[in-house]
This record gives structure tokens, sequence and C-alpha cells, in this order.
């Protein structure tokens, strides 16, 4: 091998100056770079085409979500059996939503989507302190509004809209944060 | 001026490795871009604002064939 072919060395030094091992197996380090830069770009790609896949998906599921009938009014309970400070669990609109209904005072009713919007633990209303904690990472939310007020969460639990009518109360369907 | 590169010419493998360094840092650079996009999207989709998946997807589409381009661009200096 002449010295013009000989493959090209990571030091610069000549091929013949190489150690043993690296004449025996004679790799050309442009080459190899050139291909490796090469295969790695594919790899971006086919990540570039998952995110955009990601994308397209979130695209479709609001497309269907916008089609979805709306949820179906739902009675929750009575007036008698949610006494004032407390709270009792319900599942709206899918039997897979779980929610809370809280009883604030005599006549105030609120109902929330019960799963933290961080990682998605059941969280715990605390009336007396206005607030819902999740005990995961201590994520903190209004009672009032749902907003999260301190902790990882950084979005509202869905508030699912109310109907109390002859002493039996109803869920009416969902809203979230920015509808 | 004439071109010092006569037109045809094979580049050699040093000057393909530097295209494809350059190829390869528009390639991430854009997908960054289309990383933010999906976790800006999602955090948004998931609080209930959908006015900005379907700009997003356009844009994140627009990045995915900027990056297919440029990668029949390496494969075209074989
Ligand atoms: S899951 Fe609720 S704060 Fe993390």
């Amino acid at each position: 091998m002449t010295e013009a072919e000989s493959p090209r060395t990571p030091d610069g030094r000549p091929f013949r100056d190489q150690p043993r091992w690296r004449r025996d197996f004679p790799i050309d380090v442009a080459e190899d770079a050139y291909v490796a830069r090469r295969d790695f770009a594919k790899y971006v790609v086919l990540v570039s085409g998952a995110f955009a896949t990601g994308q397209v998906s979130m695209l479709l599921r609001s497309a269907l979500a916008r089609r979805a009938p709306a949820p179906p009014r739902l009675r929750i309970a009575s007036v008698v059996d949610v006494p004032v400070g407390g709270a009792i669990a319900f599942r709206y609109p899918a039997d897979g939503d779980p929610c809370l209904l809280i009883r604030r005072r005599e006549g105030e009713f609120l109902a929330y989507g019960s799963e933290c919007t961080h990682l998605m633990c059941a969280v715990l209303p605390e009336v007396a302190k206005g607030r819902l904690r999740c005990p995961c990472h201590q994520g903190y939310f209004d009672l009032s509004t749902g907003r999260p007020i301190a902790g990882p969460p950084r979005r509202a639990l869905p508030t699912v809209t109310l109907d109390v009518r002859d002493g039996e109360i109803y869920a009416t369907g969902v809203r979230l944060e920015s509808q | 001026m004439k071109d010092p590169t006569p037109r045809g010419r094979p580049l050699a493998t040093g000057e393909k490795g530097v295209i494809v360094y350059g190829i390869l840092s528009v390639l991430l650079v854009l997908l960054v871009v289309q990383l933010w996009l999906l976790t800006a999207t999602t955090n948004a989709w998931l609080g209930g604002d959908d006015s900005v998946v379907l700009p997003a997807a356009v844009a994140s589409l627009v990045c995915l064939g900027l990056n297919v381009g440029l990668l029949f661009h390496i494969f075209r200096l074989e």
C-alpha cells in the first residue's frame, strides 16, 4: 500500500508508524466518521418523523373529541348524601374518570376530576383549608377554581358542571381550564 | 469567475464529511424545534386549548419535510 492510498489515521501520523493493531485493521477515520454521521442523520430524521406523528395524532384526537357527543346528564347523589364540609367520589363522564363532589357550604357544591394533572395521583379535598392536595408530590389546587396553587401541577383540574334540582345533584358536563 | 471545482468531480470523503456535519447541525436544530412544539402543544392540549394543535402539526410536518429533504441531499452525495 503506498502512502497516498493508506487510510487516514486519527493522530495524523503516517500509517506505517501506527501501532500493529491499527495496521491490522486499517480503518480510514474520515470515512468512518462520515458513515457514522450519515447514519446518525438517518436516526435524527426517524425521531423527527416520530415527533410529527405525535403531533398529527394529537390533531386527529382533538378532531374526534370535537365530534363526540356532549357528556350525558348524570345523577350523582342527593343533597342529603353529602355532609357540609365533606366530599363523595363519583365517576363522570366515563367509568374511567374519577371525580369528587365537594360540599363546601350549605348550598355550595363543587365537582372536579380527581386525577392530579401532574402524574394522575388521586387528589384529596381539604375543605377547611380551601384546597385539594395531591399527596404524591405535594401538589395543591384551589378549591374554588381547581387551579394549581403550589407544587408540580401546571394545569387546573377538570371542572364538572353541576345542576342541583329538587334535592338531587346532577353532573351536566366537563370543562377544561381554557374553555 | 471560473469555478475551480470541475462539475461532476466526485467529492472526497473529507469534503462529504464537512457537508454531512453542516446538514446534521441543521437537522438537529429542526429536531429541537419539533420537540419544543410537541411539548408546548401537548401541554396546551391537555389543558383544553386545542387552538394550537393544527398550526403546530403543520409546523412539525414542515420541519419533517425539510429533514427528509436534507437526508436525501446526504444520500445524493454518494
Ligand atoms: S401526581 Fe400530583 S403532584 Fe405529582
